[in-house]
């Protein structure tokens, strides 16, 4: 066990934990931000995305003892001030269904349009092929992506 | 009833209009229910003008918790903002609550809508009370009674104290498609928001004070025991509290977080008893089906006689392999034991069974065990199993504390119940314009209630009336079904047998549309051209409705312009939960592999209730189909599932999703599925393209081998 600091979106917050734990479960049982999904917990399906000093990152694979002293943005943490544009894109889309990966989705999204705020069909398709999802959501996640960039790109 | 004989119940509910109970009358007087108005279990309206709709469905993906009040507020006229949700646990009032089956509109429309309109009668009757005006001058409209001759108006919140005090009448006039305002309408999810915030609550996610965390180490070889275990490696684990067995094939690691749970179970040592599968694989299994093909079968469906028909005869052999419903939620159930009682939150699509089988688990009387149903992140009939149920009753029981058990993706992907791998066997003699004077399919294939020990009535796999009927009018046409044994385990997987038998029909229809020389889409027309009723078990299916769905989609489709260069395509259609499908596929073969550009659906499902989730079932259907089609593959070595992650066992991506176009033949007839008819003509339409493109006919799924 070890005391380990990090910043998670926008305050410090210091556990006790092992520190090969994985993030994914750091963020979930220890702080209680469940808006992170446990899919695969091998880097393959994507719906634990966050995203560690702006970069999307796969947190059922990272330690958290790799996040120390970083800066990581959970879905609950996306939207500053209210929805961010992408989530308000999902729901002008109706993206969801059952929902479940579509946070890790989002947050994919999110750092494709941080670096890239007009992406093309091949970006968005390399950005998000990473991001499962069962409930054969992918046309409507494209299109939301594609009106959030349309409307004036990431925040 | 037993409780493994639900979903029989409801397939029979259906049929036999069974759906038509409504929830029994709730007594007032419970705390915050005492001055609401609540005619029936489905529906509460309290003096502050909200309207609580009760699901007694369980919310998947797809749309439940939408649609079904979208169905009561129709009939309430109710005004759709002021409605709210709630979601029903395993009750007694609601009758079968299994969501599965393509049911939850077809079993909750009548029911659904007999509970709007009876409250909507009773408020109009106490607006009429309150103003002394004949019923007949009051109109309901928007949340709203409304005497137009005085211009006066009273909110239904208004009029909740009065219209409690009234008699509850039993019949009632239903709307007329004609007037609906809020059925057919393209409303917004309810269950958005909370998704896109990650807000929303799903099984996984779940959390009480002093709950524990386990996870399980099950035999790894199908059927195998615990023979002995060492923990000593676990217990030094930080925050391993407690390792012990789980039944005789599983032994639980109990932790004060998910992750001291696993590496737990990671540094776990135990003996396996193997058993008698211990050498069993997917060659065997396959010799097995083969072998079982020479039994005589049970007919399904017979007319004419396909030994008198004379001409050229043709036959294939088709076969499909098990199938992982792997939906992105891994299974999990918080379960809190108290003695005399248990509690449970569990991503269901059967409460009422995970009730009784944990109750019978754990020594308790159904009714002291409460079930509450969670959001579900997928569901695809694995989580019309009580595996995990159990499993969490049985460890909250054994540790005296709430515990949530929760899978792995290699725990889903190797101790869950499959698809039943299946042999098809074709045969047709065509006339002499080359079309089938006689059709024989015959289904060799495991059954899922036989092996769970429900009733196979008669030697009839109790799915296959809905899942393997006739699709064409051919004067000779036989549908066999021969029912074979497996060690697998096996599952309700999204369309059941539906995807298995409109992968080899379809497959079948195109080739003998080939050997005749003549259009796919002609083809099929032909034998759909006469208007016929093929009455299946207590189905009919319509050749004229199937007809339907086949030009819309060809014509959606463009099938008579040219496609550009390298495009190729197929078609196939499909009937299954009373619902009509047809599908178009477009390709292009890149380094020999099919690559999907486009497909076009067209259905006939009666009355949509809501046209964009509509799209979203018929799209990921395909989405779901595709995957199944090009992939999955289930296979068995030493008795052991090969498979254990989406790397090798791996869904459709993004780059491989094609754009869906969904169309929808307008109808008033009463809804029919909707989740699960979109899935099995995309095999088909798939492989009869890649055979368009190549000339290679593809007779075993998935594709990729």
């Amino acid at each position: 066990m070890a005391d380990i600091t990090l910043r998670v979106n926008g305050s410090e917050k210091k556990v006790n934990v092992s520190p090969e734990t994985p993030l994914l479960w750091v963020l979930r049982d220890t702080l209680e931000l469940t808006g992170t999904k446990f899919g695969c917990g091998a880097g393959l399906c994507g719906a634990c995305t966050v995203h560690m000093d702006g970069a999307a990152i796969r947190s059922c694979s990272t330690p958290v003892s790799q996040v120390a002293g970083k800066s990581v943005i959970t879905i609950e943490g996306l939207g500053a001030n209210g929805l961010h544009i992408l989530q308000q894109a999902w729901l002008a889309e109706e993206v969801a269904q059952c929902g479940y990966c579509q946070t890790g989705q989002i947050m994919s999204a999110a750092a494709l349009l941080a670096k890239t705020p007009h992406p093309t069909e091949e970006q968005i398709t390399q950005a998000m092929n990473g991001n499962l999802c069962r409930c054969g959501t992918y046309e409507r996640i494209r299109k939301a992506i594609h009106r959030a960039a349309g409307n004036g790109g990431a925040q | 009833m037993s409780p493994l004989s639900r979903r029989e119940f409801v397939a029979a509910g259906v049929a036999a209009g069974a759906g038509l109970v409504i929830g029994f009358y709730l007594p007032h007087g419970e705390g915050s229910r005492k001055e609401s108005f609540s005619p029936n279990a489905y529906l509460r309206i309290t003096p502050d003008n909200k309207v609580t709709v009760v699901v007694a469905r369980s919310e998947m993906g797809q749309g439940v918790r939408t649609a079904l009040p979208m169905i009561l507020a129709e009939e309430l006229e109710a005004d759709w903002k002021q409605i709210e949700i709630e979601q029903a646990g395993a009750s007694t009032f609601f009758g079968d609550q299994t969501t599965g089956g393509s049911a939850s509109i077809r079993t909750t429309w009548d029911p659904m809508r007999k509970a709007g309109a009876i409250a909507r009668e009773m408020l109009i009757s106490a607006a009429a009370l309150t103003w002394g005006v004949p019923r007949s001058a009051c109109m309901a409209e928007n949340g709203h009674i409304q005497h137009a001759a005085s211009k006066r108006s009273l909110s239904y919140g208004e009029l909740v104290g009065k219209a409690a005090t009234l008699p509850i009448p039993s019949d009632v006039p239903l709307k007329q498609s004609k007037d609906y305002k809020i059925v057919g309408q393209r409303l917004a999810r309810v269950d958005s928001p909370d998704k896109v915030k990650g807000q929303a609550t799903f099984g996984i996610d779940f959390k009480i004070a002093g709950m524990k965390y386990a996870v399980l180490s099950r035999c790894p070889v199908i059927g195998g025991k615990v023979s002995a275990f060492d923990d000593k490696e676990s217990k030094k684990i930080t925050g391993v509290s407690f390792v012990g067995k789980v039944g005789d094939s599983a032994v639980a690691v109990v932790a004060d977080s998910v992750w001291g749970a696993m590496e737990g179970r990671r540094v776990l040592n135990v003996t396996w008893d193997e058993g008698a599968n211990k050498d069993l694989n997917s060659a065997a299994i396959a010799a097995a089906l083969k072998q079982a093909a020479s039994k005589k079968g049970v007919n399904l469906y017979a007319a004419g006689d396909p030994t008198k028909a004379a001409g050229r005869k043709i036959s294939a052999e088709y076969s499909l392999p098990f199938m992982a419903h792997a939906p992105m939620e891994p299974g999990n159930c918080t379960a809190h034991f108290q003695g005399a009682n248990c509690e449970m939150w569990i991503p269901t699509q059967v409460p009422q069974d995970c009730r009784d089988s944990v109750a019978a688990a754990i020594g308790l009387d159904p009714d002291q065990v409460k079930v509450n149903v969670t959001l579900m992140g997928g569901g695809f009939g694995r989580r019309l199993e009580h595996d995990y149920a159990i499993e969490a009753a049985l460890v909250s029981k054994a540790i005296n504390a709430p515990v949530k058990v929760i899978w792995t993706r290699e725990d889903d992907m190797r101790f869950s119940p499959y698809r039943p791998a299946s042999l098809h066997q074709l045969s047709a003699t065509l006339d002499g314009s080359g079309y089938p004077a006689a059709l024989t399919h015959r289904i060799i294939s495991p059954s899922i209630s036989g092996q769970k020990g429900m009733p196979v009535p008669n030697g009839v796999d109790p799915d296959l009336p809905d899942e393997a009927g006739p699709v064409y009018g051919i004067r000779n046409y036989l549908i066999e079904y021969v029912q074979t044994d497996t060690p697998v385990p096996l599952g309700w997987m999204r369309s059941v047998y539906a995807l298995q038998c409109a992968f080899a029909l379809e497959s079948f229809i195109d080739e003998l549309a080939v050997a005749a020389g003549k259009d796919p889409v002609e083809y099929r027309l032909h034998l759909l051209s006469k208007d016929e009723d093929l009455p299946y078990f207590t189905t009919t299916w319509h050749t004229a409705r199937m007809r339907a769905v086949l030009q819309l989609a060809a014509e959606k489709a463009g099938w008579n312009k040219p496609l550009p260069a390298g495009r190729l395509r197929g078609v196939a259609c499909f009937g299954c939960f009373s619902s009509y499908m047809a599908e178009v596929v477009e390709i292009t073969m890149e380094n020999e592999q099919p690559k999907v550009i486009r497909v076009v659906a067209a259905v006939d499902c009666g009355q949509v209730v809501n046209p964009a989730i509509l799209e979203q079932q018929i799209q990921g259907g395909i989405i779901y189909g595709l995957g199944n089609a090009l992939r999955a593959k289930i296979t068995i070595d030493k008795g052991r599932v090969v498979q254990g992650n989406f790397d090798d066992y791996s869904p459709l991506r993004m780059d491989e999703a094609p754009t869906v176009e969904v169309y929808a033949v307008p109808s008033e007839e009463s809804p029919t599925g909707i989740g699960e008819p979109s899935v099995p003509p995309i095999a088909p339409a798939l492989c009869n393209a890649i055979f368009a493109a190549t000339k290679k006919r593809i007779r075993a799924l998935p594709i990729a081998s």
